[in-house]
């Protein structure tokens, strides 16, 4: 239907037509979810009507539509502007209305907003300016780019992204090395940048599988799993300190990996996805109800904090026989430094993994990586043995994601199955296709933009994941091929079929 | 061996099938047709329940809750209404602009899809477990022995009764109707299908709300035959039904009924015999031996690999 009306001008009726289709599809999705709320009484559950959060999501159904269509039929963009913001301002009203389930049918709280005090009139001004400023302009870069250029120029990003791979990998380095100098006092912007770093090490891990070796893994969070018990059990019941147990923890998640690994890895894609998940949801059940063993849903608590590499302690009170960090650099004592330290530690394990990636990647194992992710039935005439290839990248993927676990265990102090679950997998899966599989810069990208931004506006924690959601799928549909695009195959056979592959849309 | 507490269990495990066979034909027919796995398809079932659950509060307060086959009717129908309109819209919104994408790309987007509805359900409906009263009470007791009464309520009849039903009609559907043809015909070869006058991209989304109508009404039955449900039931539910369609062979209509009764009577059994806590080790245990073993199942054909 819609190639037919893109080609040829749709006259006003139709589009009324359109519109009303949508108004309806859009009234029947919210009428019952959005327009009656289940309030828990006493006496049973009763219900709430709130039949303006209905009207909401018609209108800014109807509005978005009609900006497609304006889209569509190439109308000016100040129009379309406008529809974008009188969408965006609907769906902002829509999400405050949430939360404000008395004085319904008052008045738009983006009204009651303007003429309440001048602050938030000046707010609400300026939240409109602002989405239509930026959709004017989105508007007017797309328009003046035609398709083609809009492909030549989005090459030329790529070319100029892959001729300089090094020197913004080594400026990112740079950054984060330096990062705590520049925010050293600021606790939670090292907390912030300690998870982000877990995560960019878990997304280079699953790079490994998902992006080197082509393999969907939809349940990496059970070697993090692995990795953050193996270092809490070990620890607790042997008293081993975290610089053993950190290899130890790589050792359980990788023999994981192979063991899980080796009867499911001849499965194709969709089914090896299903598989890892299931696998993912074992450990997950296991990890609760093994009560003895694991603690079930209570977890592990007090976990030992790491040392300084055995030499010195970080807690304000240091057991006896040892010597506290402040002591040993002559420093007073601060609770930061344990955390500047752990975003060290992580930083660098998470350098390592990257660095392990980069060379692997050269040997005749990455090599073989990367040819069975682009024709398995040609790598199996060439004699390479698909599964213990695969095995292998399963396996380092799994060691590194069980680094990050340790890391994980030692840094919180306490871990439950609740950390573990298929949403933690989805997230380190979303980051690594988000970056454009394969690709290790991507990877940080997409890092900051899924971690980074959702932990900045904690305020919407509601929403957060509703956002991210749509966000993953937003993504999706806006560049399938994820921010930076795919890392294609190091080494080809003749050099010159390197720019063919890249322009090829897999 | 208490032959009684073993019919029990088979009751429980076939009622408990049926429901799961109901979502997994959503995920056949969606594999089957564009060769995706409709990863959100368990939120969609989630939000039939809850659909289903709204309907009855509505009948509640109008005050005709007390005629139960009307209530029971019109919240079968207003819920496969509204809820394959969700279908619908999933698949317009996340699947169709990525049809001829890599593989990959949509299965991210149904994930993205499946974390988008089960955190709009849970802001909008409450995060907390919603309780339902029984509507259908009673039951048959089939047999008595010393310790033990066995027991068909008639709320497990009418949930096997149901799907029979559907189960007849929509394989009719398929079978007789030129729907159906359409759909086999895309199932087989989509350009072809297209070319000979086939709207596949009409075709398509009628598997989607056909699918999305089906699981409504494991929705409708789980929230009345157990009488809780939240935001979340549609995970667990969504990873089981799809095994059972990996079992029965994916792609196969009567496969997911089997493969859904199989794993129904494997999770009933497992709690009955074994531990209840395992009982989804089990089923994922199974999903791993079937696909290492017999990746077709047990009623699909072997996939030949093209070159």
């Amino acid at each position: 239907m819609s190639a037919a009306l893109a080609s040829s001008r749709t006259n006003g009726s139709e589009v009324v037509k359109e519109l009303a289709f949508f108004a309806v599809i859009a009234l029947l999705m919210s009428v019952m979810l959005l327009g009656v709320e289940t309030v828990d009484r006493p006496t049973g559950l009763e219900l709430a009507v709130r039949w303006d959060l209905v009207l909401i999501a018609i209108v800014s159904t109807v509005i978005g539509r009609l900006g497609l269509i304006f889209r569509r039929e190439s109308i000016s963009r100040l129009w379309q502007a406008v529809l974008i913001t009188v969408t965006a301002v609907a769906v902002f009203e829509m999400f405050v209305r949430f939360r404000e389930l008395d004085d319904r049918w008052v008045s738009p709280v983006v009204l009651d907003m303007a003429f309440g005090s001048v602050v938030s009139t000046i707010l609400a001004i300026a939240f409109v300016v602002i989405v239509f400023a930026t959709a004017y302009f989105t508007m007017k870069v797309q328009g003046a780019v035609e398709v083609d250029q809009s492909k030549k120029l989005s090459a030329k990003i790529q070319l100029t992204y892959r001729s300089n791979t090094k020197k913004i990998g080594l400026i990112g380095i740079v950054f984060f090395f330096i990062f705590p100098l520049l925010f050293g006092d600021d606790r939670s912007a090292i907390d912030l940048a300690t998870l982000v770093m877990i995560y960019i090490m878990l997304g280079w891990g699953l790079n490994i599988v998902v992006g080197l070796a082509g393999l969907l893994d939809l349940g990496y969070v059970a070697f993090y799993a692995v990795g953050a018990y193996s270092y809490a059990l070990l620890s607790q019941n042997f008293d081993l300190s975290f610089w053993l147990c950190l290899p130890l923890a790589g050792i359980f998640a990788a023999s994981f990996g192979i063991i899980l690994g080796f009867p499911v890895l001849r499965l194709r894609g969709d089914y090896l996805a299903i598989v890892t998940l299931g696998f993912g949801e074992i450990i997950r059940v296991v990890l609760i109800n093994w009560y003895d063993f694991t603690g079930g849903p209570d977890g592990i608590s007090s976990i030992e904090r790491p040392s300084f590499f055995g030499l010195a302690d970080f807690s304000r009170r240091v057991p006896e026989g040892a010597i506290s960090f402040g002591d040993l650099f002559g420093l007073d004592y601060s609770s930061m430094h344990r955390l500047i330290f752990l975003y060290y530690l992580i930083l660098v394990l998470a350098l390592v993994t990257n660095f392990v990636t980069l060379r692997l990647r050269k040997l005749p194992i990455g090599r073989a990586w990367e040819a069975l992710r682009e024709d398995e039935i040609a790598c199996r005439s060439l004699g390479i043995n698909p599964t213990n290839t695969k095995l292998s990248a399963f396996a380092i993927g799994a060691m590194f994601g069980g680094f990050a676990g340790a890391f994980f265990a030692t840094r919180q102090g306490f871990i439950s199955p609740e950390s573990f679950t298929f949403l933690e997998s989805a997230v380190i899966l979303a980051i690594v296709v988000l970056g454009g599989m394969g690709s290790q810069i991507g990877v940080v990208l997409a890092a900051i933009v899924m971690i980074g931004f959702p932990e900045m506006f904690r305020e919407l924690a509601e929403y957060r994941m509703l956002i991210f959601g749509a966000g993953i799928v937003a993504i999706m549909l806006w560049r399938p091929r994820g921010l930076l695009s795919f890392r294609d195959p190091t080494i080809l056979l003749n050099m010159s079929q390197k720019e063919k592959v890249a322009g090829e849309i897999k | 061996m208490d032959w009684a507490y073993f019919l029990q269990q088979l009751i429980n495990g076939l009622t408990l099938g049926a429901i799961y066979g109901l979502i997994a034909i959503g995920y056949t027919m969606v594999y089957g047709i564009i060769g995706m796995i409709n990863f959100a398809h368990g939120e969609i079932y989630m939000i039939g329940a809850f659909h289903s659950l709204i309907t009855f509060l509505i009948c509640q307060a109008a005050g005709i809750s007390g005629i139960l086959p009307l209530t029971l009717l019109l919240m079968l129908f207003v819920s496969m209404v509204l809820t394959s309109i969700y279908g619908w819209g999933v698949e317009r919104v996340a699947y169709r602009p990525l049809r001829g994408s890599f593989r990959l790309a949509a299965l991210i987007s149904a994930i993205g899809m499946s974390i988008f509805l089960q955190n709009f359900v849970q802001i909008s409906q409450g995060a907390r477990v919603k309780p339902m009263q029984p509507l259908v009470e009673g039951g048959i007791t089939l047999m008595e022995s010393a310790n033990f009464d066995v027991q068909l309520s008639y709320m497990q009849i009418v949930i096997i009764v149901l799907t029979f039903v559907l189960m007849v009609v929509f394989s009719l559907l398929i079978a007789k109707t030129s729907l159906g043809r359409a759909q086999r015909a895309c199932e087989q070869d989509r350009t072809m299908a297209g070319l000979l006058g086939v709207n596949v991209d009409r075709t398509i989304s009628t598997t989607f709300v056909m699918g999305a109508a089906l699981a409504s009404v494991a929705g409708m039955m789980v929230t009345l035959y157990y009488g809780v449900i939240d935001f979340y039931i549609g995970f667990l539910a969504g990873v089981k039904a799809f095994t059972a369609a990996v079992l029965g062979g994916i792609g196969s209509l009567p496969g997911a009924m089997l493969g859904g009764l199989l794993i129904g009577l494997i999770e009933a059994f497992w709690s009955g015999y074994l531990t209840i806590e395992y009982k989804d080790v089990a089923t994922f245990g199974i999903l791993v031996l079937v696909l290492i073993f017999r990746p077709w199942g047990l009623l699909g054909k072997p996939e030949v690999e093209k070159v």
